[in-house]
């Protein structure tokens, strides 16, 4: 049938299931736009107050519900802004489409009003990138931008569509396809065709596996690391009777929260630069160290020409250009993390390891001190022990977020949403929005700094504007807490350019937003506070008043062993 | 030593860009690379010379084939390839140096492609090491310009990629 382009655009998105989309109209996306008001009853359009807050929360939305997010924004200044929240996005192989549109054929490459070669600026943080200049192709397009942004290693796209593809007189043939029939039609049918780029992914190799089995049946000290491929391909169920069932240690990435149980007796914790002693020690003296769904990042592996490499390393990723990248293994098998787990589990007896996991649990931490001040470590055990145990956490990057990642539990893939890989100061806000909205039934806590708060503050206008109740936890430190770290451990406590006394009033900002908020500086307050924060109903701002002094132990240096503990 | 990479990938606007945008990003230095169309010309072949050091071939590999324009990507077996590369190089001759230059291209088999009272532009189709002697026999005689295009590369026998 015939239809307008601009509704074959929707058409596509309701194929997809797409009922929310975060973005921020312009001149050159108005023709999708006023396509977007028609469908306003069955697609919910988020405006954000910037296109990097846009960018976020369809980031948020993917990573919490599972789903691919729709992120979408004018050309020019409008794209650029986007870049941002797509390198997060690629870094942290979140599924999101961006759709952008562009400035018409006959003014494309002359430099006009707004134009920029966005799909050019996307290629090398985006898993494709598709520019759009004849209608006809829509369909087809969008079609091949979703799979592909799902499949696989899931990751962001872009689709660029130049203005006059949108013209409101321009029509096209469009067939509903139903989602599960795309990948016989079109291009996708061609990409289905080739190696590697298979809609399904490839089954895990039996050989393959039987050899890890075999590792496992020679192995005394096995360790497992549950890396963001665990979380993705919602493997943690096969995780966890994995570890159980190897009596293993676990370890756990930043990216890889929510992958194991926090609270698990065999988690260790986080591993590498911030990782826990137990964590480290474990990956030190193992005789088999099972990563999967981990890249190895200099984070992780802060040495890794020594890395583990005691052990015998078994790397399990649905990337092949992930294995022997950053730390050289002995053995790897390639497929999505559930049915390679499900097939090791299959295969393998319950071991025990009791004097292992004495050896590795016997470098646990002593509970941190109490204190009149307000600690770190008290904000984030109230918020534990008041709210909701499936509580999503978004955080933003640098001290707030290795706390809350030391010390929240996370139980379930899509709990924690965290920039790990790009470390994206100013993502929580936006994430927080979008976790919200695809789970509007869970709790949603943004954990922030004063720096980070300050980078994307304003979608609180988004937040009260929509009435997104989530409650924002600023850690007031009154400087860039991780940098000025670094400066007193490495740099001879040379502040150079992070103190941030200078900042606005946190309360009376949110407050100008019409977002209700209370600033606490003591153990009593920030119980009063959370109390208060919970019942409202609303989005709610605490600004917690922390020492600038605080520092995110233990630390290892950048470059150096993961043994080395520069601070215990 | 080197590696040959032949790369078949869609002929569609963007895609080389996509191609060498991957080597700077990841940081792999390219030596050569040629680009041109197939028998079919939806599809393009692109050859790409590597330096084979520190795992480089291998991952050059399994990131070209995360791209969704890339069809097919193979290495070379160094032994059992055709790799050809064209050079123009024009040089300097007087009436003095002109049956030397002339001589010269008889035995290295080249072609004398176009000639003036002052110079010559001589061509040569044949492996980049024949290449490489070519061009530094014409040296003594002041090259003016130089042209070559990188290696393109198929491999021996039946086999295709």
């Amino acid at each position: 049938m015939k239809i307008r382009a601009t509704q074959a655009i929707m058409e596509c998105l309701l194929e997809q299931g797409v009922d929310t989309i975060f973005g921020y109209p312009g001149g050159t996306i108005l023709n999708v736009y006023d396509e977007l008001y028609r469908y306003q009853d069955k697609i919910r359009h988020i405006l954000t107050a910037h296109e990097q807050g846009a960018a976020h929360a369809a980031d948020g939305y993917a990573r919490s519900t599972g789903r691919v997010g729709v992120c979408f924004a004018t050309s020019g200044p409008g794209a650029t802004n986007l870049t941002t929240g797509i390198a997060t996005a690629y870094m942290d192989s979140s599924p999101v489409v961006f759709l952008t549109c562009n400035v018409t054929e006959s003014t494309l490459g002359k430099d006009a009003f707004q134009e920029v070669d966005i799909t050019g600026i996307a290629m090398p943080i985006t898993k494709a990138t598709y520019l759009v200049r004849d209608p006809n192709d829509i369909p087809d397009i969008i079609r091949e931008a979703f799979a592909v942004a799902a499949m696989g290693r899931p990751g962001p796209v872009l689709i660029d569509l130049l203005k006059n593809v949108t013209g409101l007189d321009v029509m096209i043939d469009y067939e509903p396809l139903p989602k599960e029939e795309h990948q016989f039609h079109g291009r996708l049918a061609d990409l289905r065709k080739r190696a590697g780029w298979d809609l399904t992914p490839p089954a895990p190799n039996s050989d393959d596996v039987d050899k890890l089995v075999e590792l496992i049946a020679h192995s005394e000290k096995p360790m497992l690391i549950c890396g963001g491929g665990v979380v993705r391909s919602r493997a943690h169920e096969e995780f966890r009777t994995l570890a159980e069932k190897l009596d293993a240690p676990v370890a756990i990435t930043v990216m890889g929260g929510g992958g194991f149980p926090g609270a698990h007796p065999l988690t260790t914790g986080m591993l590498g630069m911030h990782g826990s002693r137990s964590s480290n020690m474990a990956c030190d003296n193992c005789d088999l160290l099972i990563a999967v769904g981990c890249r190895f990042s200099d984070r992780v592996a802060t040495d890794p020409a020594g890395f583990a490499k005691q052990a015998k390393i078994v790397h399990i990723d649905i990337d092949r250009a992930e294995i022997d990248k950053n730390v050289k293994t002995d053995h790897h098998i390639i497929g999505d993390a559930r049915q390679v787990l499900q097939m090791v589990n299959d295969r393998i007896p319950s071991y025990q390891h009791p004097a292992w996991k004495e050896f590795v649990f016997s470098h646990r931490p002593k509970a941190p001190a109490e204190s009149d001040i307000l600690t770190p470590y008290q904000v984030l055990r109230t918020l534990q022990q008041m709210c909701p145990q499936d509580t999503i956490v978004a955080t933003d990057v640098g001290q707030h977020q290795m706390w809350s990642i030391q010390h929240f539990h996370f139980d379930y893939p899509g709990q924690l949403i965290t920039s790990g890989g790009f470390g994206t100061m100013g993502f929580g806000l936006g994430a927080a929005m979008g976790a919200k909205l695809g789970n509007p039934d869970k709790t949603v806590l943004h954990m922030t700094g004063d720096g980070c708060f300050r980078m994307n503050g304003q979608e609180l206008a988004t937040v009260s504007h929509y009435d997104i109740p989530i409650i924002t936890v600023i850690f007031n430190n009154h400087t860039l807490g991780m940098v000025h770290q670094w400066q007193n451990l490495l740099y001879g406590g040379r502040f150079s350019q992070t103190d941030l006394n200078f900042a606005p009033d946190f309360v009376k900002l949110a407050e100008a937003y019409g977002v209700r908020g209370r600033r606490v500086t003591n153990q009593a307050e920030m119980t009063e506070a959370v109390r208060e924060a919970l019942d409202l109903g609303h989005a709610y701002v605490i600004e917690c008043i922390i020492d600038t002094d605080e520092t995110v132990r233990p630390m290892v240096s950048a470059g150096k062993p993961i043994t080395e503990f520069l601070l215990d | 030593m080197t590696q040959t990479i032949s790369v078949l990938v869609e002929n569609r606007a963007g895609v080389l860009n996509r191609i060498t945008g991957l080597f700077s990003r990841r940081a792999f230095n390219i030596e050569s690379l040629a680009v041109g169309v197939t028998d079919d010309k939806n599809i393009s072949r692109i050859t790409i010379i590597v330096d084979s050091g520190n795992n480089v071939v291998e991952q050059v590999e399994k990131q070209l084939n995360k791209l969704v324009d890339v069809i097919k990507v193979r290495t070379l077996d160094e032994k059992k390839l055709i790799g050809r590369e064209l050079i123009i190089v024009k040089v300097s001759t007087s009436t003095k140096t002109r049956q030397d230059v002339a001589n010269l291209c008889q035995i290295m088999g080249a072609k004398i492609a176009d000639i003036s009272s002052t110079t010559m532009t001589l061509e040569l189709s044949d492996t980049p090491d024949r290449v490489d002697l070519f061009e530094s026999l014409l040296r003594p005689f002041s090259i003016l310009e130089v042209a070559r295009t990188g290696v393109i590369a198929v491999q021996k026998g039946s086999g295709k990629i």
